[in-house]
């Protein structure tokens, strides 16, 4: 039944090497008054009769449903070779490398993701992932509270809703996190850079933000910098491919959700956090690093590095509680940039750009509907209807369309506001769909 | 073996992005855009496929090498699990928000729930919530609960209690929840010190955390006497479920006294370990702390759908969704596929590999709690010590002979530890090869010392410098 391996006459043998009388006899430590009360769930099954279970639930799951959603979470191409690879069970049945001569394999690929990702955001440094998005820019906002010492940091509000929930639950008691709203679908970063003071430990956005809006970051890094605090930008990480990366703009620390970098969509999970920063800034990191060093005989090798900031050794002055973290989600995100390569990552955001600019046009048509973003956007953008948006989403879901996020939902006062996802997996056809969609809805 | 960088040529290409159906949109910007593309690898596919197959290979796993790491629960991950937790690869979590949306996603919702009440019924806890990404994450999360419940209350605690001999992320997962830690010492009798716990408890205090058994694998006798006095202050009892592999059908910490507790979905419930994560750590409470439960819930309604419900008095939102959903269905996979019957077959068989393994080696090495232990047992190479070979000696010399050593040098309050937990996955024939490389490690420590210090010999690389890598700190590839 549970993979168990002894058969009775082992199990015989076993006891008698230990001295026991029964298995049973071997929970005689727990007293008798502590045993389960309770212990009722049904008989077990094979693996057929499981899978039709499965199968049923899953056949439930709307995958079927065409998205123009994101929130953060996005539906794009997974090359074959991510599956497969990352299947490999040395892989996925391995745990943490605490013994490295035997652990090379997962070590020596963390260091190539740890590359990955401080290229991809122009940092210098990062970790072996965080557990996913909203987590990480909790992760970051701890981290430039130790470094400056300060206890107050700036949020824009167009920084997803759910990242931001999650952020207010790890500061709750720790931090003062006043939130500057955006200017339409915009990040305000005039009220930004006057919304840092002395006592502020970071100013943090996200970029493309909530709404798809692209911004140049470097006037609102200059400014935190000036007065002692950080600027940790959320990157959402195809748009790396086409966008400056946070680093060049200015950026202490970057963050993200690795999702779109390999994982599938999988109804939440599991993802992965990413987090890079500058070097000075290395022993503040949260979590798993990975460093480069030599054996013996001079070979090149790999070890967990800087565990002293960990937990297992710092306890409570650890700079973090994390310890298993997604380490075959950032495997599969490594696998996911070195299949598609330095010309096939920026073919990828081009196409996400141009996908998502051609139904921005093409929407922008409609009669009612016009386009709120003021400046540029990557594969997302928001429209204003002449109606509200949650009533006309709930009209085109009965046609399998997921047509978007209505905004209003986390920006009161946006009910007509809609944020529309369009990656490189929607056709032509798809998008030409949305807009007839979108059009008949409007008119009836 | 070299970089995957180091392979890249100049104009090489790898997988190709799909046919562009849409006229090319105008470049963005000059100050937004990026100058030239990112430094990833110019590599093909299969330069790729080999480049991580080759990687694989230097990889002990559970698959390929018996893995009795202590405290981890390295057991066997059943491959139907892989099959059904990768049905839901393209359900959109975002759908479930959407006006309408619940609808569609009916399925995944009800697995949601499901396993919730798998969970409850095995602790013995009332509500379960399937947020929390990890282990340590469902620490903070049990424990910023037990902090809404106090403040609800109108109290101000300022100290969480612990043990000394609890695993590094129950003070550091209680610091990270604002809170002051005080450690307990642990007593000649294996346990944490119950007249220096007494002492320690006050009106001050907001929870006591355990791991029970605790991680030297013993069964505390007197956890319902904990509970009772931590209670009796007005404080909560927080259970660390990370050893939970021993206790199934046995004891439910529900019963016992604690009010809060957290599982590992990747020990107990078979789910794969990654290479270090993804795991998934549900928190589970008694009635009194469900309103403080993370928001949203997934809610079993009057006619029998199931919906996504804001959760108003709760800690607000600990991930982005409800959890490292595909792990949680690889879980609600097995519980169901095993059943009650098979758990308890888990927990027994988990339990007699443990105490045989003590049995067999504890005549050369030091056990320093000889007793009945639960699912794994913790030795020390004190023994060892006289012949200058210490407790990673034995560990490198294991690797050759194609074992991942056990956990070494934790629990800290045992020096020289070595921490084996076989788990119930194990056949007795497979120990005992074990056995015998061990009880052979202990002969050569007397007769030929310096071969262990020698070790790993078999490996890709020998020991290594770990000084150096702390120093240099080169943490990417220039």
């Amino acid at each position: 039944m549970g993979y168990c391996a002894n058969t009775p006459e082992e199990i015989r043998e076993m006891l008698a090497v230990i001295g026991a009388g029964s298995v049973e006899e071997l929970f005689a430590p727990i007293p008798a008054e502590l045993r389960a009360k309770s212990f009722d769930l049904p008989a077990g099954i094979s693996e057929f009769e499981l899978m039709q279970v499965m199968r049923g639930k899953a056949a439930a799951g709307g995958a079927d449903v065409v998205p123009f959603i994101g929130g953060g979470i996005y539906d794009h191409i997974i090359p074959a070779a991510v599956d497969h690879l990352s299947g490999r069970a040395e892989f996925y049945t391995a745990y943490t490398p605490y013994q490295p001569e035997c652990s090379q394999g997962t070590l020596q690929a963390l260091f190539e993701y740890q590359t990955a990702i401080c290229r991809l955001t122009g940092m210098e440094a990062s970790n072996a992932s965080l557990y996913d998005g909203g987590t990480a820019v909790a992760e970051a906002a701890l981290m430039a509270m130790r470094i400056t010492g300060r206890s107050k940091v700036v949020l824009d509000a167009s920084v997803n809703p759910l990242h931001r929930e999650v952020l207010s639950g790890y500061l709750a008691r720790l931090a003062e996190v006043p939130q500057v709203a955006p200017k339409g679908c915009d990040s305000d970063l005039t009220r930004l850079m006057a919304s840092i003071d002395g006592d502020t430990a970071a100013v943090i956005v996200q970029n493309p933000n909530f709404f798809g809006s692209v911004a140049d970051l470097a006037a609102l890094a200059a400014k935190a910098h000036e007065l002692g605090a950080l600027l940790i930008v959320s990157l959402y990480p195809i748009a790396a491919g086409l966008v400056k990366s946070p680093g060049e703009m200015g950026a202490d620390i970057v963050i993200g959700d690795g999702q779109s970098l390999g994982n599938p969509v999988s109804f939440g999970g599991p993802y992965f956090g990413f987090i890079t920063t500058r070097k000075r800034f290395i022993r503040n990191l949260p979590g798993r690093i990975v460093g480069e060093t030599v054996d013996k005989n001079g070979k090149r090798g790999y070890v967990l590095t800087l565990q002293a900031r960990e937990q297992h050794i710092k306890r409570q002055k650890a700079t973090s509680n994390i310890c298993s973290n997604q380490g075959l989600c950032a495997l599969r995100g490594l696998i996911f940039l070195s299949a598609l390569g330095k010309d096939g990552f920026a073919e990828l955001a081009s196409l996400n750009h141009d996908k998502a600019e051609y139904a921005k046009s093409l929407l922008a048509k409609i009669k009612g509907v016009s386009v709120v973003n003021a400046g540029a956007t990557f594969n997302e953008f928001t429209v204003s209807l002449p109606g509200n948006a949650a009533q006309v989403v709930e009209k085109l879901l009965a046609s399998g369309v997921a047509a978007g996020v209505p905004a209003g939902g986390y920006y009161p006062g946006m009910e007509n506001a809609l944020v529309v996802t369009v990656t490189e997996k929607r056709t032509k056809a798809e998008i030409d769909r949305l807009a007839t969609l979108l059009e008949d809805a409007l008119c009836n | 073996m070299q970089l995957i960088y180091e392979k890249s040529v100049p104009g090489r290409k790898g997988v190709r992005t799909p046919i562009p159906d849409v006229p090319k949109a105008a470049p963005l910007a000059a100050d937004l855009r990026r100058e030239a593309p990112v430094a990833l690898p110019e590599v093909s596919e299969l330069d790729v496929v080999r480049h991580f197959t080759g990687l694989s290979r230097r990889n002990f796993s559970v698959d390929t090498n018996f893995y009795p790491l202590g405290s981890c629960t390295m057991k066997y991950n059943a491959k139907i699990m892989e099959n059904a937790g990768s049905l839901f690869a393209d359900c959109h979590p975002m759908l479930s928000l959407l006006p309408g949306g619940e609808n569609l996603v009916q399925g995944p919702l009800s697995l949601i729930h499901g396993l919730e009440q798998q969970l409850a019924e095995i602790t013995g806890m009332d509500e379960v919530t399937t947020q929390p990404l990890a282990g340590a994450h469902g620490e903070m999360t049990g424990i910023m609960v037990i902090a809404a419940y106090h403040k609800a209350r109108g109290e101000k605690r300022k100290y969480v209690i612990v043990p000394d001999s609890s695993h590094g992320t129950n003070p550091a997962s209680a610091a990270m929840a604002g809170y002051e830690i005080v450690t307990i010492p642990t007593a000649p009798y294996g346990d944490m010190d119950l007249d220096a716990y007494r002492a320690a408890m006050s009106s001050e205090v907001a929870a006591v955390m355990m791991t029970c058994p605790n991680t030297l694998g013993l069964f505390n006798p007197h956890v319902a006497e904990i509970c009772a006095i931590a209670h009796e202050a007005g404080a909560l009892t927080y259970y660390d479920g990370a050893n939970l592999n021993a206790i199934m059908g046995k004891v439910r910490p529900g019963d016992v006294g604690f009010d809060v507790i957290h599982v590992n979905l990747h020990k107990t419930f078979g789910t794969p370990h990654g290479g270090g994560g993804p795991g998934s750590g549900p928190v589970g409470v008694k009635k009194g702390l469900i309103p403080y439960l993370p928001t949203p819930r997934v809610a079993k309604k009057a006619d029998g759908s199931f919906g996504v419900e804001a959760h108003p008095e709760g800690i607000g939102r600990v991930s982005d969704f409800f959890g490292n959903f595909a792990i949680m269905a690889r879980a609600f996979a097995y519980i169901t596929m095993l059943g009650g019957e098979g758990l308890i077959e888990v927990s027994e068989q988990a339990v007699l590999n443990a105490n045989y393994m003590a049995a067999r080696l504890k005549g050369e090495y030091e056990l320093p709690y000889d007793m009945t232990c639960m699912h794994e047992c913790v030795f020390s190479a004190s023994r060892q010590l006289k012949y200058g070979v210490h407790a990673i000696d034995v560990a490198k010399y294991l690797i050759d002979r194609g074992y991942h050593p056990p956990t070494v040098y934790f629990p800290l309050n045992v020096k020289e530890a070595i921490m084996i937990e076989p788990t119930e996955t194990e056949s007795k024939q497979t120990m005992d090869a074990f056995i015998e490389v061990m009880l052979e490690a202990a002969q050569v420590a007397k007769t030929n010392p310096e071969a262990l210090h020698e070790a790993p010999l078999t490996t890709p690389v020998g020991r290594l410098d770990e000084t150096r890598a702390a120093r240099m700190l080169q943490v990417c590839c220039e």
